[in-house]
């Protein structure tokens, strides 16, 4: 696979060396001319010093015959235009962004970007698990439309305890596919009761969240 | 009618006073309070700090609904970036773009914003100020199609977003 990845900071440094490990063909794109010659130096022609946002510069690395475009540079505008010029004026097939400002990420992918990668949210979410919380966890944001895998850990005041898994109404545009009980993933079948301590799986949109929260979590307590 | 301008440079302030003058409401917003020592001491509208490619700042602002939204900061990208929330998120009815890049210039006017490309716009002014034929270079590229993000749907209408 021929991959351009753009922005040579450590995320672009280390992806490219990974990359080229891995056997795939690999142009590296950095503006800052000092840093592309310490890189080139290192890890020799692949490197172009060039900015991969200007049109002209990505047409010379090849971008109408990338398979992918990763953009992961530090600058969130800079990474939209990437893969906005990579899919529209070469259409390349697959585009990944580095998204650093998590209120972003909707928006990038509105306008197309096929892949975004969080590092932000990402840390967030495993600070989250480690918090008892009663709400919902958000473990990972598919690449279709705004779907998200989320979690719900079913604690003592949980209307769902007690019930069958399948029959608990999940809202429409949401989907419960497995738990996890005591650390073991479990496939839902007819006779599954939901217990106390049970980490529920599903797939849904943003806007079933609260109705299954209500079903899964319960209402929150009032202080 | 109601402007929102993105970027108080001279493009930005010079714009940001017509508009005023010829009663227009202005929302103005740059990055830094010095930007604003541009605007005359006359300018009636609103100049506010703030990061114009944060969607929560420009809804705080009131930047929803306006009849031009231009992005004339510095940078091509972050101009493309507050044209694009401009459109899509906060349903502006024409969008301005100032892109230096002719390359993404053209191919933004593809995706549906009007773009601004002040390398063409002075290339072409010198080439006719020498009296040689200019090529086809537009400095205004205008909207070939309605914005369209993700391909060939057609973009939202501000209700539906």
């Amino acid at each position: 696979m021929f991959v351009i990845v753009v922005g040579g900071g450590k995320v672009g440094y280390y992806l490219t060396k990974e990359l080229i490990e891995s056997g795939h063909e690999v142009a590296l794109m950095e503006k800052d001319r000092r840093r592309a010659d310490q890189i080139k130096d290192e890890i020799g022609s692949v490197v172009i010093a060039q900015d991969g946002c200007e049109g002209k510069y990505l047409h010379e690395a090849g971008a109408n015959r990338a398979d992918i475009v990763a953009a992961v540079t530090g600058d969130d505008e800079d990474n939209l235009v990437i893969c906005q010029m990579a899919k529209h004026h070469f259409d390349v097939p697959r585009t990944i962004a580095r998204v650093n400002a998590p209120k972003n990420e909707r928006l990038f992918r509105h306008l197309g970007v096929d892949e975004i990668i969080s590092p932000t949210r990402m840390i967030l979410g495993s600070i989250e698990q480690d918090i008892p919380v009663h709400e919902l966890l958000h473990l990972a944001a598919l690449g279709v439309g705004d779907l998200e895998i989320i979690e719900a850990h079913l604690q003592p005041g949980s209307p769902a305890i007690g019930r069958l898994a399948l029959d608990i109404p999940v809202p429409n545009g949401c989907s419960v596919f497995g738990i996890i009980r005591e650390g073991e993933p479990t496939p839902l079948k007819g006779d599954t009761v939901l217990s106390e301590g049970d980490k529920v799986i599903a797939i849904g949109r943003p806007e079933s969240e609260e109705a299954l929260r209500e079903l899964l979590i319960g209402e929150p307590e009032e202080s | 009618m109601k402007a929102v301008i993105v970027g108080c440079g001279r493009v930005g302030a010079g714009l940001a006073d017509e508009l005023d003058r010829a009663g227009w409401q202005v929302l103005i917003i740059d990055l830094t309070t010095a930007a604003f020592d541009r605007l005359p001491s006359t300018f009636g509208g609103t100049a506010l700090r703030g990061d114009g490619t944060d969607e929560d700042v420009l809804r705080r602002a009131g930047a929803e609904g306006a009849d031009l939204f231009l992005a004339a900061t510095e940078g091509d990208n972050r101009n493309v970036m507050a044209a694009q929330l401009g459109v899509e998120a906060l349903g502006a009815r024409q969008t301005v773009a100032k892109i230096n890049d002719p390359v993404r210039a053209e191919a933004y006017a593809l995706l549906g914003i009007t773009t601004l490309c002040r390398t063409n716009l002075m290339m072409t002014a010198v080439l006719e100020f020498l009296g040689q034929a200019a090529p086809e270079r537009p400095g205004i590229y205008p909207v070939e199609r309605s914005h369209a993000h993700a391909g060939d749907e057609p973009a939202p209408t501000p209700a539906e977003a």
